[in-house]
């Protein structure tokens, strides 16, 4: 399904009940930044795996990828804007080659820099060494785990992926992470391997714990939970299995104002390999540039038009404003 | 209308029971929240106790809506089944316990 398609189908589903008309009735519309205080940078749509929930339709034969041009931009609009927060997605970020080039000129005891790893790409050559220098250069590490057993995860991501990402989380163990007093932080990711919703965050993290605690004998800092974007392989997921009108109807019912109040977007701003800027990462997928006259690409980032910008909804938005809310770092607090 | 009486999308339409008796819908869903929600037994547990007595209930909007509760709580499908396992051995026990009024009269009646 191309982007059109997709918005299509999605305006389609909700059946006249609008996002932006939600927003109306609890006086957010039009919905406007706060500020920038993530940079969330996708540097590349290359990935070893395929998960079926990826909203990004991640893969082995995607060839867009950060030119260091590019780079160069976003890394002087953190330092000169002091941007606190660096989150650095792909794809897979450690298949860009200038993965090592970027961390080293973005990490500082002032800034937190995190990458968001599938895990699995560090047991493979020549991406093994990211493991000692993610350690050596503090960076947070958020790993996606979509669940604690090993068939839901494998289902979602491929075979044995769960247990070749139980050997990395020790190694990464091995190095401090996720262990006390280290300072290194390790959180893991949990999507629903399905068309339904995550439960309690607090919930969710509590069997987490145990069940690698106690079964395999990992630590891990924070589970963030988070819902899934009716977006590209997702959406034609839950499209073919015949699910998106309902799973559409619950988060529609599902929709908290307060959780709306406190979307990720309102903070974040999203940088595409290209260096076209974005409210988030999912309205990247889905081709909708900030707007109403933002500058939309980082060589021309100015802190001041970007931070109260308006912010570009549409149906698929629904899915960050449902139950407790839903962000990159999980429920909204 | 359908001519169905159980529709799907009524289910949706739980949080409006209350309709023409505001009072006690409130009392009911206050106690309905507070007996569903963790406290000495987990939130995991209890959607897993409410999945077993929606099955033996044959309620199929309980059913619906706590299969859905168990797999966002990362119940996995064998400890879901396991539940569905112990509601229907009661069901057969509770059945069967009542076969002790049978026997006795049939030993009251019998020559």
């Amino acid at each position: 399904m191309n982007i059109a398609e997709q918005l299509e189908l999605l305006s389609r589903t909700v059946d006249g009940d609008r996002f932006k008309d939600r927003l109306h009735a609890c006086d957010l519309y039009p919905l406007r930044a706060g500020g920038v205080n993530v940079l969330q940078m996708n540097i590349t749509r290359r990935c070893n795996l395929a998960c079926k929930h990826c909203h990004v339709n991640a893969s082995a034969g995607r060839t867009e990828i950060m030119d260091r041009k590019t780079m160069d931009s976003c890394i002087a609009a953190v330092k000169r804007h002091r941007v606190p927060t660096v989150d650095i997605t792909g794809g897979a970020p450690e298949m860009h080659h200038d993965l090592e080039y970027l961390l080293k000129s973005l990490c500082s005891p002032d800034r937190r820099v995190m990458v968001r790893s599938n895990l699995v790409i560090l047991k493979e050559e020549p991406w093994k060494k990211y493991l000692d220098i993610y350690a050596r250069l503090g960076v947070e590490v958020v790993a996606s785990l979509p669940d604690y057993h090993a068939v839901r995860t494998d289902r979602v991501r491929g075979t044995n992926v769960f247990s070749r990402s139980l050997e990395i989380l020790r190694e990464l163990n091995r190095r401090g992470y996720g262990q006390p007093q280290s300072g290194l932080i390790l959180n893991l990711v949990h999507n629903p391997a399905g068309a339904y919703l995550p439960g309690s965050q607090q919930a969710l993290e509590a069997e987490y714990r145990r069940h690698l605690r106690d079964e395999y004998g990992i630590v891990f800092n924070k589970l963030f939970s988070l819902i899934n974007a009716p977006i590209n392989r997702y959406l034609e997921y839950l499209w073919r299995s015949d699910n998106l009108d309902q799973y559409m109807q619950t988060l529609q019912c599902a929709f908290n104002p307060a959780a709306a109040k406190h979307v990720m977007c309102r903070n974040t701003l999203s940088v595409g390999w290209d260096g076209y800027l974005y409210d988030c990462d999912f309205n990247q997928q889905l081709g909708l540039r900030v707007n109403h006259s933002a500058p939309y690409h980082v060589a021309d980032f100015h802190l001041d038009r970007l931070m109260n910008r308006e912010i570009m909804v549409h149906e698929h938005c629904y899915a960050c404003c449902a139950g407790s809310g839903s962000s990159c770092q999980g429920t909204l607090e | 209308m359908s001519d169905s009486y159980y529709q799907k999308k009524d289910l949706q339409d739980f949080p409006n029971i209350g309709e023409f008796a505001p009072e006690a819908g409130k009392k009911f869903f206050d106690y309905y929240g507070a007996a569903t929600s963790g406290g000495a037994l987990t939130e995991r547990e209890k959607a897993l106790i409410a999945l077993a007595v929606a099955t033996t209930q044959h309620c199929p909007y309980c059913i619906d809506a706590y299969t859905n509760a168990c797999l966002s709580l990362g119940v996995s499908d064998e400890e879901m089944m396991e539940a569905v396992h112990v509601g229907a051995a009661m069901v057969a026990g509770i059945t069967l316990v009542h076969s002790t009024q049978m026997r006795r009269i049939i030993k009251q009646k019998e020559m």
